[in-house]
């Protein structure tokens, strides 16, 4: 009897991914859900972990035709001990006892969930499903355009083993070896009839006959001196990069940090931005973040700084906006790129500072802008807040939103960044 | 014991360290399987295959089938499966074996040595054996073609998807799914499956299909002469209990693509209905055989005591039987009820006492080897229960019968293991494993040809069993694979319906 043995464990682990995709395709929207309702209660650290999703199973299972309850059964158990025919047992609660070969009836008890565990990357996926930058233009060719896409030109006679066009190059050395034989051949052939001709005859003699052999053992040895194969005619795919038109974007936070700010407001405002953040990093690769933060004075700073450092002051809201004009001026004047500007402050400002910063915005940031959102951690309305929203009526590429607790951060930051169904003007 | 017997032996003795290698494989492959010969085993070539343990969470997401086509279902039981693994609530089988030929038995990398031994006793000689040998196993499946079809399937459906795209698809497979059961021929023998055929003839049958189904629905005005006559055809003529059938030839909707997927899932649950109905006497068959073959290699002087020991504990775990008082019980062990009736039939033959004569004359005394094997070829569980279940057997297990009437207040003892109990008892417990009783038999009743092309499925109740509630939402996946209203009614022996629902199609959108 024949028999194999077959070491698989090294071929193809994941044959089950495919129909993992299904299902996590088919229960998206409450996934998404999910993930968005797991979030909400994070702190900063973990906002990136994985979790557990939970569906009813209800909304998972697969219906068949089944015996609900009711009519007579009679089911068949082992390890009785002090029964005798014609007893009576009370009815267990919760369907039978036991229960097992006839369908435990899915009347509704014992219904339970279906839980289980996405990565992080997925999670991070459905988490930022339906939000882009709004705005965003696809810029003409650059010419030191970051992003590249490759097409198959033609063949050459350079590249790596990889790219080998074996069908071309085998092609290449026949042409080769007919042009290299060709006349060696020919030659080879006439020699060969004259041979046979002349030592038909009888009186030829045997010094021409083998001057003649000797000949065609030479063309022989030439012929086959012609390699099969030369690395001259070897060809490869031959594969160009081509520019393509990308868009460059440069987003700016903008975070106040002056006395107003307690704590809670700050971590709720650094909640913002790191979920900002996530999202530039993990979307748009290309995006540059600049980190301004003020008091009475602003700063450009690092990424580490803006999210961990402490430092306090009063507050002047303009010093910021003032700065952000400036560094675009320095750095990201040119049509090439998208700016976008995230502010977060508790409204609190000095007092004549509000309408400047009005005047800031309306006449010189937001003609440069593609999207400029205000984020205000703090319920009640001061000056500033009346001010933008003046700007907001005038401007429909501002938007601004109140953050009072936690649990509001993220559908605010979806609010504020949600695809648009209007194509970008 | 002599000394020269002893050195004889420990020269025979197989090594037998934990971890097992190649060679050990190959070294206890051979020796069991000349022991199975010894015994006469008939078996199927056999394809070992190693696998690490997450490719048998990938082997138990598609049904243990090498290849199948991909379903949320398949993945749904994947995750399943891998949380409960990975927060051990769960051991994983140790074998997963396929009923093909060569049949293939996979191994887990985890397994001890003793552990692969157990394994290949009882999936590459026990289960093939019962594989190559059953009658049903003979009858309903092609062993040599199932692994064609699945890759044909697989590639015809994934074919499907990039054409009609993957919600056109998924929602015809959850229709199909849901029918699967009723997605069998119980009496006739369904042709041979094979790829190289199904390739050949499909587009054929799509054509010719499609031409069939129109004409039955054909709308052209009859002449008015011949009108009354045919009045009152009857379609179907008699009830069908193959839904899936019946919907693949009649549904007056369905693509020929649709028609072709319903065919697959038809095909596949066809394969597997033979697994259904013998699932006691399948383990029970493999599991005898594992003890005996292994406990025989041990008495040859083959096995270590330690190695016998390991095998032993799983044995014990795999065939305990919990009482029903037991937190742990959920119904009877297959394996147990299985393994000790195999036991049994061999007691009887062997060392038959005044009762077995009594109840088995035809059987007690006789060869054991040729009992088993004319058991295993010609019984399914229902049968084989109905057959062989001695009283010593009801009395090991203390098996006792209850009756739950839903109209009384209390469950009743119908019968326990004694003189007046053994047979209501082995009836009972038969019937627990058909098939039959065990579904809801529901068939296909009627067509209204004439009027709304309205489809009628009707349950027959037995014993007043009523239909679950979920039933409507089967109801709502027959609805979109016939196209028309469809409407289940559930009949009771004086055919008045109890309970009914119907379910109107929402138009489909066509791209």
């Amino acid at each position: 009897m024949l028999h194999q043995v077959i070491d698989r464990r090294l071929s193809g682990k994941n044959k089950s991914i495919g129909n993992r995709e299904r299902f996590l395709r088919r229960y998206r929207d409450q996934i998404r859900d999910a993930v968005r309702k797991a979030v909400g209660d994070r702190s900063i650290r973990d906002i990136e972990d994985g979790t557990d999703i939970t569906l009813p199973k209800r909304d998972v299972s697969e219906p068949v035709f089944s015996h609900g309850p009711g009519g007579t059964r009679e089911m068949v158990h082992p390890g009785n001990q002090e029964y005798v025919r014609g007893d009576r047992i009370p009815r267990p609660q919760g369907g039978g006892a036991g229960g097992s070969g006839s369908g435990a009836s899915p009347d509704g008890t014992g219904e339970d969930d279906f839980v289980f565990r996405i990565t992080r990357e997925e999670f991070m996926n459905y988490f930022f499903d339906d939000l882009a930058l709004p705005r965003l233009i696809r810029t003409q060719l650059l010419a030191d355009a970051p992003e590249w896409k490759t097409r198959r030109a033609g063949f050459v006679s350079e590249g790596n083993p990889t790219s080998l066009h074996v069908v071309r190059s085998m092609r290449v050395a026949l042409g080769r070896r007919i042009a290299m034989g060709g006349d060696a051949r020919v030659e080879l052939r006439r020699l060969e009839e004259h041979l046979e001709q002349i030592s038909k005859l009888d009186h030829t003699p045997a010094a021409e006959i083998a001057a003649l052999q000797e000949e065609i053992q030479l063309l022989r040895e030439r012929l086959k001196r012609v390699p099969f194969l030369d690395p001259f005619d070897l060809r490869y795919r031959n594969r160009v990069r081509e520019p393509l038109p990308t868009s460059k974007a440069a987003m700016f936070c903008l975070m106040d940090v002056s006395g107003s700010m307690d704590e809670a407001r700050k971590d709720l405002a650094k909640r913002f931005f790191i979920l900002l953040y996530l999202f530039l990093t993990r979307h748009y690769q290309q995006t540059d973040v600049i980190f301004i933060r003020h008091h009475t004075q602003a700063a450009e700073v690092t990424e580490d700084e803006f999210f961990h450092a402490t430092e306090s002051g009063g507050t002047v809201v303009s010093s910021a906006l003032t700065l952000m004009h400036e560094i675009i001026r320095e750095r990201y004047l040119g049509s090439e790129w998208n700016i976008y500007g995230a502010q977060a402050s508790d409204g609190d400002n000095w007092q004549q500072d509000s309408s400047k910063c009005r005047e800031l915005l309306d006449n010189k940031l937001l003609p440069l802008v593609r999207y400029f959102a205000y984020v205000q951690v703090a319920d009640e309305d001061q000056n500033l807040w009346e001010e933008y929203t003046r700007v907001r009526d005038a401007n429909p590429h501002f938007a601004m939103q109140k953050i009072v607790t936690p649990a509001q951060i993220f559908p605010v930051f979806r609010d504020l960044f949600k695809k648009s169904v209007t194509p970008a003007s | 014991m002599n000394t020269a017997t002893d050195d004889r032996i420990k020269s025979k003795r197989l090594a037998s360290p934990s971890d097992w290698t190649f060679d050990l494989i190959e070294l206890y492959f051979n020796e069991i399987r000349r022991t199975a010969q010894s015994f006469g085993l008939d078996t199927y070539p056999v394809q070992l295959e190693l696998i690490s343990a997450e490719q048998m969470l990938d082997a138990y997401a598609s049904v243990g089938m090498p290849v199948n086509y991909r379903h949320w279902s398949f993945g749904k039981q994947f995750i399943a499966s891998e949380k409960n693994y990975r927060r051990g609530h769960m051991g994983l089988a140790y074998e997963i074996v396929i009923n093909s030929d060569p049949c293939i038995a996979y191994l887990m990398e985890e397994n001890t040595m003793p552990m692969q031994a157990l394994v290949m006793a009882h999936a590459c000689f026990g289960h093939n054996s019962f594989f190559k040998g059953n009658y049903l196993f003979r009858m309903w499946t092609d062993a040599s073609s199932i692994i064609d079809y699945l890759v044909y399937a697989k590639s015809y459906i994934s074919e499907c998807e990039e054409r009609h795209g993957i919600d056109a698809v998924e929602e015809l497979l959850d229709a199909c799914h849901a029918l699967m059961h009723y997605g069998v021929d119980r009496y006739r023998r369904p042709q041979k499956i094979s790829m190289v055929e199904e390739e050949m003839r499909r587009k054929d049958r799509e054509a010719y299909l499609q031409q069939q189904v129109n004409d039955m629905w054909r709308t052209l005005p009859k002449t008015a002469g011949k009108q009354s006559k045919k009045e009152h055809r009857r379609f179907p003529e008699e009830p069908q209990e193959n839904l899936l059938y019946f919907i693949e030839k009649n549904a007056p909707l369905l693509e020929p693509w649709q028609r072709e997927i319903v065919r697959i899932v038809r095909k596949i649950a066809q394969y597997f209905y033979p697994q259904r109905q013998t699932q006691v006497m399948n383990e029970g068959w493999a599991t005898f055989w594992h003890y005996t073959l292994l406990n025989d290699m041990y008495d040859q002087g083959l096995l270590s005591d330690g190695f016998l020991i390991e095998i032993l504990s799983s044995h014990t775990n795999v065939v305990f039987q919990p009482p029903v008082t037991h937190p742990g019980y959920s119904g009877i062990n297959p394996y147990a009820l299985g393994f000790n009736m195999f036991t049994d039939l061999r007691r009887i033959c062997e060392k038959p006492t005044d009762e077995d004569r009594q109840w088995f004359p035809e059987i007690a005394g006789t060869d054991w080897r040729k009992t088993l094997d004319y058991a295993m070829r010609h019984f399914k569980d229902e049968s084989f229960i109905g057959q062989y279940l001695s009283p010593n057997m009801m009395r090991e297990f203390r098996l006792f019968s209850i009756v739950d009437d839903s109209t009384q207040k209390e469950l009743e003892v119908a019968a326990i293991h004694d003189d007046s109990g053994y047979r209501r008892v082995r009836e009972a417990l038969s019937k627990q494993y058909d098939l039959g009783t065990r579904e809801p038999n529901i068939q296909v009743w009627n067509v209204n040809l004439r009027g709304d092309r309205s489809l009628t499925l009707r349950h027959s109740r037995h014993n007043d069993r009523p239909l679950d509630n979920g039933a409507e939402e089967v109801v709502k996946h027959v609805a979109r694979l016939w196209g028309f209203r469809v409407r289940l009614e559930s009949v009771d022996s004086h055919d008045r319906v109890l309970q009914h629902w119907e379910v109107t199609p929402v138009p489909q959108q066509h791209h």
